[in-house]
Order: C-alpha cells, then structure tokens, then sequence
C-alpha cells in the first residue's frame, strides 16, 4: 500500500462514516427518548435512495401507495379512539398529516410531471413521501407498547424491519438503482482525486449534525425531547407529551435515514434491503458510543467507516466479518468498566 | 393420569405419524422439530430467563458446518462430530456469554445481531467450507447400522430427541439451579442478596440455549446432506425468536406450537403469496413481522396458553415437600459474642450525603432497630451493610471478617439474610418456591443433576426447609399460592421465612411490620423475640415506635444521614435530639 491508496481508503472510510455516523445519531435520538433500538433505520435509507431513483427515471414511486396506507392506517386508528374514548381533541391534525398530507403527495406525483423537475425538488418531494412514514410508524408499532421493556420494544423493531424489508423488495424489486451526483464536479488535490458527491456528503452530513446539535440545546422542542429522554414521567408532569416527543423523535430518525439515502445512492448501488447493512454499522458506531453519547457515536461510526475501507483492500471477503466482530473488543471494553448488579424489566 | 392424558396422546401420535404421513409431511414435521429445539432454547433463556438472542441461527450454523466439515473432509462418523460440534458452540457461546452478559439488558441481543452476522459472513467466505455453495455430499447418519435416510427414518431420531429436551428443561426449571434461572428476570437484586450468582445462571441459560441450538444443526446437516449459509443467517435466527413468541415464550410447549404455526405458514405462504403479489420474493416476512407486531401488542403470552385452557388442569401440588432429613444448620455463634460492626461508614450519591460516618455494633442475640424520618439514610445503611451499594470510605466487619469489599452473594454466603423495603419477589412463582430461593446457598446439585431429576433428595429437603420457615412466620397455608397474590404484609413476612430458610446468624430486616395488622405485629414480635432467644442478630428499620420500643435490646437513631443518638429505648424516648427530630423543636 502506498500513500495514494491510503489516501484514497482514508477518503472512502470517512465518506461512508460519515452516513454512518448521521445513522448512528438517529439510533442515539430514537433510542433515548423512546427506549426504542430502533433496526429498521436502514430501511428510511433504503427507501429514501430509491424512491430518489424512482422520480429521476420519471415514474411514480411504490413508496408514495405504502405512505397512503400507512397512513389511512393510523386514520383509522386515530378516529378508532376519537370514537371510542373521546380524545377529540387532535383528530383534524390527525387528518391532516395522515390522510391529506399522503393525498395531496399521491396527486402531485401523479399529475406533476416528476421527470422534468429539477433535482432539488427530486429531493424534497423524497423527503416529503419518507419522512412521514417515520412518525406514522411509530403511531402503529411502538406507541401502543410505549411503557414495555427495551427487550419487547428491540423485538418490535425486529419485526418492523421484516415488515418493511419484504415491503420493499414488492415496491421496488430486486434490482439496484444508482442516482447521478448532486454536482459532477472533481476536484484533484496532488495525490487525491475529490468528487464533489463525497464533498456533499461530508459536508451535508456535518451540517446536519451541527443542526441537530443547535435543535437540541437552542430549542424549546429539542429540550422537552432530551428531558423525555432523561426522565419520561418527570417530562410528563411537566406538561411534555412523551407521544408528541416520540414522534418527533421518529420524525428526524426518517429524516436523517431518508436524507442518507440521497446521499449515499449516487456513490453506491442500493437495493432494497442494503439500507439494512447500513444502518447496521451505524448502529455499531452507536454502540461504540455507548448509545447515549452523540459526539462519541459519531466518532465510533467513522471508526467503522475506515475500519471497513481499509478491510475491504487487506481482506475484502472478510470485510463484514471484521467490522461486526468489531463490536466484540467494544463490549467487552465497556463490561469491564461496568460492575453492578441491576434489576430488568 | 387425566393431566397427563394430552401428552400422552401427542407422543401416540408422533410415534405413530410416519404410518400415515407422506414424505412431504414427514419432512415438514422434521423441520418443526429441528426448529422447536432451537426455539426451546429460546423459551428458557428469553422466556424465562429475559435475556434475548437473534444470534441463535448462527449457533446452529456451528453445530451444522462442524460435522458437515468434519464428516466429508475426514470421513468421520456423525456420532463423533456431534460431541466436538456442541463443544464448539458451548465454547463460542461461553465466550460470548461473559462478554456481553455482564452488562444490562440490550447490549446482549444488540451483540447477538452482530456476531450473527459476523458468523454468516465467516461461513461465506471460508473456502474450506465451501463459501456461498456450501458443502454438499453430508453422510447420512447410521444407528447400529441402520441408516437414518428417509424423513420416516430420521423423525425418530429428532423427536425423542426433542421430547427428551423439553423433559430435561421442564425439570431444570422446577429444581435450585431452575429458580435461580426464573429469578433472572425482574428478581437479580434479590436473587444476589440470597446468594446466588447471578451471572453465572445468565451463563448457563446461554450456553444451554446455544447447545440446543447446536444440536438441532447437527441433525439439519445430516437431513439435508448440504450445508451452505442460508439457513444460518440473521433472519433465521429472527424467525427462531417469533417462533417463541408466537408460541408462548414463557413455556416449554410454546416452543412446538410455535415452531409448528411458524413452519407452516412459511411453507404456505411461500406457495401463495409471490402468485398474489405476482413477484417471487420472500415476502412471509411481511406477514410474520405484522404478526409478530400484533401478538406483542395483543397477546404477549403467546397461543399456548389459550390452547392450555382447554384441558384445566386440578392447581399443581408437588409430592416433595419435607421429604429426607432436615437440612444441616449453621452453628450460630454464641449469645453476645460481636456479630457486625461499622467504622465511619459513608456514602455519598454525587453531592447528597446518604449516610455520614455510622458507627455501629451488633453482638449475637440482640435486637437493634434503626429508626429516624423518611430519607434519614436507614435504607441505604442496609443497603451497604449487605453489600448491594458499594461504600464511599468506611469499614463493615461480619463476624470479625471484612466483608464490605464483597459482592452481595458472597456477604450472604457468610450467614447475613435480608429483607426489603419494597418486597422483591417473583409474583407469577409459587410462595414456596420464592421462599426455598432463600435457601439455595445450602443445596449443591448443579443443572446436569436437575435436568435428569438425580437431586430429588436435597429438593426435597429444600421444599422441606421452605415450608418449615412458612409455618414458622405463620403462611403456611398459602404455600401453593402464587407469590404475587399475597397481600403487601404477607409479602414482607413472606420475605423473612425467605431470609430464614438461608440458616442466616444476622438478619436485617427492612420495615417488616408495615402494613400488618395489630395481632399480626404481636406475632411478628413474638417470632423476633424467639429468634432473639436461638441467637440471631437482628438489625431492624422501623416507624411503628410500639413495635420497636417494646421489642429492641438498643435503638439507633439517624437523621439526615448521620446516627444522632444510640441507647436503651427508654434513654432515646427522652432524648431531646430525637424528640426534636420526630416532633420538630420547641421555639
């Protein structure tokens, strides 16, 4: 290995942890405030990059019909309690985001003509069809299992990546779709080639971290999330709604997996179950980070990014291998530095 | 008889089955079996024990490419293989196991989904297991030189195998090592200040789980014949777990039934779904994971349990109770000779002072009860003396031992039995078994002796032991009830036969009288006074000060957590410093 290469591995390492790391931070989010570990991260970046590719090739992405259900679903949940309970009071914001939000999507894709819009409209109208899968996802799996045990919620989060997994592969087939970069620009540093899609990348990906930082301590929002998170029944007497926090919580997770996707789906092919893989790693880095620190989270998901660069050119066979065996010198660190005993739920 | 009629009528048919089913059928059956072994493990370290595992279809992968490996490079027979297989996976899973089971609760199956994955990986690209194509022309298995080829053939190996599993399981679970492993969830605090490991029982669930799992790869492999990494990746390993869950996963049969209902509808929505979609795919998982949502948010204990209510069973009783000699006691040391003593014990929680240089001596046959206002320190006083919170500085010495550097099993080891504030014990266990974990410290038959039910005797004298201390506390005749049916008093005394049944020579107890009615505390008294007399220590936190003042030989008095007076009862009833603590000052 010379220089260059390195350089070049160096370079792929820190772009793909730099996506691992934005991962690693939605784990973190939904994870502390909603206790949630939450798998099927990977799936928004899934979702995300191909319904990316879907509008660029001109056609009406499967996504927008899942987001229609999905949310006549929670309608129907919604109004099921409205009736039953009474709890009136939310409906028409309910209906709002959940049945005239997916309808007014399904009608500007259908009578819009996607193919000739510009790029950045590609990428909020992704945007705007993924994300909302994310709190409305929440409303059907977790909130009825809200005060469950980590364990029973880990294991909803399980099923909900089969669920979405198997839902992919029917929305978008087998077959991987690649999306141009933002900008095609190459930059050449001495040794170094720059494609102006890795900047994007970096740079979207701090940005992004940077705000989330900003949200969380400028906010009034960001803090009613981190009190849910250190205490949920003191945040509730305080007048925090642990369900509007948990939604918001889902709500930047999609976000953030969704984004990841536009991102990454020109660098790399993605089929509709890689975003697992993905968010995986991420998800190793948030474990490194010991799922409650941000900055240590995104420093462990960069860790996994060169980690599984420089794997891929010693020993590519073995590149899975070695980044999740990673997470076993981590643990075991981490067991030796804890020493009590505690009850589980 | 009429209990055990069902069982009867299900091992009739399994014996019997490959008299009427087809190939087909027969295969199907096998692979239920194979996959109910593995979800059995599942029951007992998930279900049971609370621990969780996505892992396990790696284990299998072990217990599969060992012998396929072995057998076609080396021609080896399948029976030697199988040993080398589970010592394998034991070892993987032991390792794994003190990695990640020290720590709380998700990092395990977090861990479980890594290495799950990690071992798919390694199974793909060794070359020397074939990588991705796997490694055909597996031996088939011979028994006294009958080939087991045929699905027929191969069902009596898997099913006795299966059936002996569960018994084997079924009778762990109701022996020591059993109740140790029950009380894994939602009772570790506890089940440590009784003196059992803890991590260790984790361990054992573990590796158990693991073996089973193991042992199902081993017969897959010589089923099939081919081995490659499909069948051990992390989605089987998912699948294993929804089995369990879907079936019951607190119970050994909702292993079957959810192998069963799981296998199934795999095969049957493998057939159909792809011509409703009108794409191939494997889009069961769409419908397990919506299922799977749906039992957690419906139906959390699984369709065995309803499928048990169709044959009521009369309430269990176990023929064990008091059978054999009583069990050997611990010789107490002599009336006033010093039991505990305290040098400037402190603990601080960040900047709060929870207790402040306690000073404090407890000699054999001495009542001392510890009074003061709510947040004075008691609580965690106890809390240091039985070695459930480290100390800040100071110095606890038990029967002239050093015993605040140790963990709280090996402090109970030593003869000092507790109860608490809030009782912990384990509602859905009978009170008789809740109290014999007070006495799990004097049995010594490990997991292989409880599995094949070779520690009957000292079962015996343990249940024995149990029921002996309820009558003595006065609940006897609730013994068969469940734990967390007992009023809150119950409970606390319920606590106290527990702390007995450890043969302890020092006994804290927290706040015992709470919640009991007025001839209750006499008699609760009168239990004190008679163990006063046998020589015990007792070291008691109490607010009802007629309770303490007419039982105590001397009264400690905390506030804020610092001791403000220690005396005769008489003494401390006119101290102004405790009079100005519990009625405020005279301006």
């Amino acid at each position: 290995m010379d220089l260059q290469i390195a350089l070049l591995l160096s370079q792929d390492g820190i772009v793909n942890g730099a996506v691992y790391a934005l991962l690693a931070l939605a784990l973190v989010l939904v994870f502390t405030v909603t206790r949630v570990i939450f798998i099927p991260q990977g799936e928004f970046v899934a979702y995300g990059a191909l319904t990316m590719a879907s509008l660029q090739a001109g056609k009406a992405p499967g996504t927008i019909w899942l987001l229609l259900a999905m949310g006549c679903l929670v309608t129907l949940v919604d109004l099921f309690f409205a009736l039953r309970w009474g709890e009136r009071r939310h409906i028409l914001r309910s209906l709002l985001w959940n049945l005239f939000l997916p309808l007014g999507i399904v009608a500007l894709v259908h009578f819009v003509p996607v193919a000739i819009m510009p790029m950045p409209m590609h990428i909020l109208l992704t945007l705007a069809i993924v994300v909302p899968m994310g709190p409305m996802l929440y409303r059907l799996a977790f909130l009825p299992l809200a005060e469950s045990s980590v364990l029973v919620l880990l294991v909803v989060a399980v099923a909900v990546h089969f669920v979405l997994v198997g839902l992919g592969l029917f929305l978008f087939g087998p077959e991987g779709s690649r999306t141009p970069a933002f900008t095609d620009a190459v930059f050449n540093l001495g040794l170094l080639y720059l494609t102006s899609q890795s900047l994007w990348v970096m740079i979207c990906s701090l940005g992004l971290i940077l705000a989330l930082e900003r949200f969380f301590h400028g906010n009034i929002y960001g803090k009613a999330l981190r009190a849910t998170a250190m205490n949920r029944t003191g945040a509730r007497l305080l007048g925090i709604a642990p369900t509007s926090a948990g939604k918001l919580a889902f709500a930047l997770a999609s976000l953030i997996g969704a984004f990841s996707g536009v991102l990454v789906a020109p660098i790399t092919t993605i089929y509709y179950d890689t975003g697992f893989l993905i968010g995986l790693k991420g998800f190793v880095g948030a474990i490194v980070g010991g799922m409650v620190n941000y900055p240590l989270a995104a420093a462990g998901a960069i860790i996994v990014g060169l980690l599984e660069s420089f794997a891929s050119f010693w020993a590519s066979a073995f590149k899975e291998v070695i980044v999740f065996t990673l997470i076993i010198p981590v643990l075991l660190w981490r067991s030796l530095r804890s020493h009590h005993t505690e009850d589980q739920e | 008889m009429r209990a055990k009629l069902p069982l009867i009528v299900f091992v009739l048919l399994i014996a019997l089955c490959p008299l009427f089913l087809g190939e087909f059928h027969l295969t199907l059956l096998n692979y239920i079996g194979l996959s109910a072994m593995v979800a059995l493990g599942l029951v007992v370290l998930t279900g049971v024990g609370g621990l969780t595992s996505f892992g396990q279809a790696a284990f299998v992968g072990l217990g599969s490419y060992t012998t396929a490996y072995l057998t076609t490079a080396f021609d080896v027979s399948p029976w030697a293989t199988l040993p080398l297989g589970l010592l394998l996976t034991g070892v993987v899973a032991l390792g794994l196991g003190l990695i990640t089971l020290r720590l709380s609760g998700h990092y395990l199956p977090m861990g479980t989904i890594a290495w799950g994955l990690a071992l798919y990986y390694l199974f793909g690209n060794l070359d020397f297991l074939g990588g991705h194509t796997g490694l055909p022309g597996i031996p088939p298995m011979s028994l006294f030189g009958w080939r087991l080829s045929t699905s027929g053939q191969i069902h009596y190996l898997i099913w006795p195998l299966l059936l002996a599993a569960m018994a084997a399981t079924q009778n762990l679970l109701n022996s020591r090592e059993g109740r140790a492993i029950r009380a894994l969830k939602g009772g570790s605090l506890m089940a440590e200040s009784m003196g059992v490991n803890t991590g260790r029982s984790k361990i054992i669930v573990f590796v158990l789980a693991a073996l089973l799992a193991g042992l199902s790869g081993w017969i897959y492999a010589h089923m099939q014949r081919f081995v490659n990494p499909t069948p051990f990746g992390l989605h089987i390993g998912i699948e294993y777990l929804f089995m369990a869950v879907v079936g019951g996963i607190g119970h050994v049969w909702g292993a079957v039934v959810g192998a069963g209902v799981i296998t199934v509808l795999k095969q049957w929505l493998q057939d159909w779904l792809p011509k409703i979609l009108g794409q191939s795919g494997n889009f069961e998982i769409i419908v397990f994971g919506i299922m799977m949502v749906m039992v957690l948010q419906h139906a959390r204990s699984g369709i065995w349990p309803s499928l048990r209510r169709w044959w009521p069973l009369p309430p269990r009783h176990r023929g064990l109770d008091a059978v054999g000699q009583p069990l050997p006691q611990r010789p107490l040391p002599p009336p006033g000779s010093p039991l505990l003593s305290l040098r400037g014990v402190t603990k601080t929680f960040g900047g709060l002072v929870a207790c402040k240089d306690i000073d404090l001596e407890l000699r054999a046959g001495e009542i001392l009860a510890l009074i003061g206002p709510n947040g004075a320190g008691k609580s965690t006083l106890f809390n240091l003396i039985s070695g459930v919170l480290p100390l800040t500085s100071g110095r606890v010495d038990f029967l002239g031992e050093r015993i605040d550097l140790l963990e709280a099993r090996e402090i109970a080891g030593r003869g000092l039995s507790r109860t608490f504030q809030h009782a912990h014990l384990l509602p859905s266990m009978s009170v008789l078994e809740n109290v014999a974990i007070g006495a799990h410290l004097r049995g010594r038959k490990g997991v292989l002796a409880a599995s094949l039910h070779l520690e009957r005797r000292e079962e015996g004298q343990l249940l024995g032991e149990a029921r002996r201390q309820l009558e003595r506390v006065g609940l006897g005749a609730l013994a068969d009830l469940d734990a967390g049916s007992l009023a809150l008093g119950q409970q606390r005394i319920m606590e106290i036969a527990r702390s007995l049944c450890a043969a302890p020579c020092l006994l804290l107890l927290d706040e015992p009288a709470a919640g009991l009615r007025h001839m209750e505390k006499q008699s609760l008294a009168e239990l004190l006074k008679g163990l006063r007399t046998e020589g015990l220590g007792i070291l008691l936190v109490e607010h009802d000060m007629d309770f303490v003042m007419n039982l105590a030989d001397r009264i400690l008095v905390m506030e804020f957590g610092e001791k403000i007076a220690e005396g005769l009862p008489e003494v401390i009833q006119n101290d102004p410093r405790v009079l100005e603590a519990y009625l405020g000052g005279v301006e």
